[in-house]
């Protein structure tokens, strides 16, 4: 085959009509508090593990939604449960990332 | 009876409803617990989104409102249920019986020293946007440095916040927000100015343009991030953190000053009065209407309408327009007595 000097690179679009969602639709029953992040990132802002680990409730929820890995993140969380007394729509964090570690081993 | 109609709360609704119920031929008594008419609106310096005097416009219905009978520092202490009305005690001795009465008393803005994260009464550069009206008005405020570098306004502080048991949308406080920070700016047009937002909820007439206004013409930066907490530096400046949630990453930042968007709550101080009157809560906390869409001046009892921001936060204009609808609906309603 011609070589044209280019090469196919991985798409960085998330293809939402592939996105499994089983599993958060199994968390959503477990911690429905899954359900109503607005994003706002407090839980992000208070964290004593993401200055320097990256760990992020917020963008967890977020890469579940959107078929992303999430476990990097987590191994970061020591469950000190600071994000749980910020967030303004009153989910109890710690039980929703424990709850993630269960279903998405 | 004589088809008495009391007022009761003589903010902006209760003065305009008096205002339409006087041009409909009555003569409504009106009830204000404070020493001035004017309530919430009557403390604002400037409204949006024509920074048009807010003093000027309880002043010119003061004016128009001679006509009604006016009670000022004065409370409703009992209420009893009339065959066809009311009769009310008021804190003066007074007794009233009344076919009609409309509940115009309003909201309390949320107490922001009860965030304690953000160190409203601790801090001595952290100040609320009300404290920044009165000193837009002229009040002396020893938080507010005489140059400020930097600036920013906390947007959703006590509203949709569960912790504060305050989950709605104040609503007014986006718009409030832009304008104290377009004032902010022409005040000290060096200083930068931010403002940290969860969801920008500019949805009135000529907002979006005040929006566009406050980053072209006044470099407001904004920041999509809840401020998690606020510090004290050794030198007396403030530290803000939050995400940058657009950028993904933690932020955190010196200020000189911080203007917290203090929320709309309900009126707690009033709750003695809608029990005795048997007026019911919606799930957001605020005065049930009879009906959301349909019927929002009208309450569940006979005879009791409601105006403004006693049935949840509202605009200037929406207050008034729900006055002069309050007044029509009262007027319409003496007629079927
Ligand atoms: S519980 Fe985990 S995610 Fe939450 S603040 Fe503590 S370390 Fe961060
Ligand atoms: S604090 Fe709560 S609502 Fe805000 S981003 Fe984190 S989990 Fe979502
Ligand atoms: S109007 Fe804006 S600042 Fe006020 S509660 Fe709503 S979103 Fe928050």
């Amino acid at each position: 085959m011609t070589d044209f000097g280019f090469k196919l690179s991985k798409s960085s679009t998330i293809d939402l009509s592939r996105v499994e969602l089983d599993r958060f639709e199994e968390l959503c029953r477990q911690e429905p508090g899954a359900k109503v992040c607005i994003g706002c990132g407090s839980c992000t802002a208070s964290c004593p593990a993401g200055r320097l680990s990256g760990m992020s409730v917020r963008k967890v929820l977020l890469g579940l939604q959107r078929g992303q890995k999430v476990n990097d993140m987590l191994q970061c969380c020591m469950l000190c449960g600071k994000c749980t007394m910020v967030c303004p729509r009153g989910i109890n964090t710690r039980n929703l990332i424990l709850t993630i570690c269960r279903i998405y081993d | 009876m004589h088809d008495n109609i009391v007022i009761i709360g003589g903010g902006i609704a209760g003065m305009e409803a008096a205002k339409a119920l006087l041009a409909l031929g009555h003569t409504p008594i009106l009830i204000e617990s404070a020493p001035t008419l004017g309530g919430h609106v009557g403390r604002w310096h400037k409204l949006f989104p024509d920074l048009t005097s807010a003093r000027e416009l309880v002043a010119r219905l003061r004016s128009e409102i001679v006509g009604a009978n006016i009670f000022l520092g004065t409370q409703v202490i009992s209420m009893n249920r009339l065959a066809d009305g009311y009769s009310l005690k008021l804190s003066n001795g007074i007794v009233i019986n009344a076919s009609a009465l409309l509940i115009s008393t309003g909201f309390k803005l949320f107490e922001a020293d009860r965030k304690e994260e953000y160190g409203y009464g601790v801090y001595d550069r952290v100040i609320t946007n009300a404290d920044l009206e009165d000193w837009f008005s002229g009040a002396d405020d020893a938080r507010i440095p005489q140059q400020p570098q930097t600036v920013g306004f906390v947007h959703c502080v006590g509203s949709r916040d569960l912790k504060a048991c305050n989950g709605q949308c104040s609503k007014v406080c986006c718009a409030t927000a832009i304008k104290q920070a377009i004032e902010i700016k022409e005040r000290f047009p060096f200083a930068r100015v931010y403002c940290f937002y969860m969801d920008l909820r500019l949805f009135g007439k000529k907002y979006e343009d005040f929006y566009v206004n406050a980053q072209r013409d006044y470099a407001v930066q904004f920041i999509r991030g809840r401020v998690s907490e606020v510090s004290e530096t050794i030198d007396g400046h403030l530290q803000v953190k939050a995400e940058d949630t657009l950028s993904g990453k933690p932020l955190k930042m010196q200020l000189d000053l911080l203007v917290l968007m203090a929320g709309v709550v309900r009126n707690t101080a009033v709750q003695e009065l809608t029990s005795m009157a048997g007026l019911e809560t919606d799930s957001d906390g605020f005065l049930r209407s009879r009906d959301n869409e349909y019927a929002v001046v009208e309450s569940g009892q006979p005879g009791i309408f409601y105006a403004g921001a006693c049935t949840g936060p509202k605009t200037v204009p929406e207050t008034i327009a729900e006055a002069r609808s309050a007044a029509l609906s009262i007027h319409a309603y003496l007629k079927t007595l």
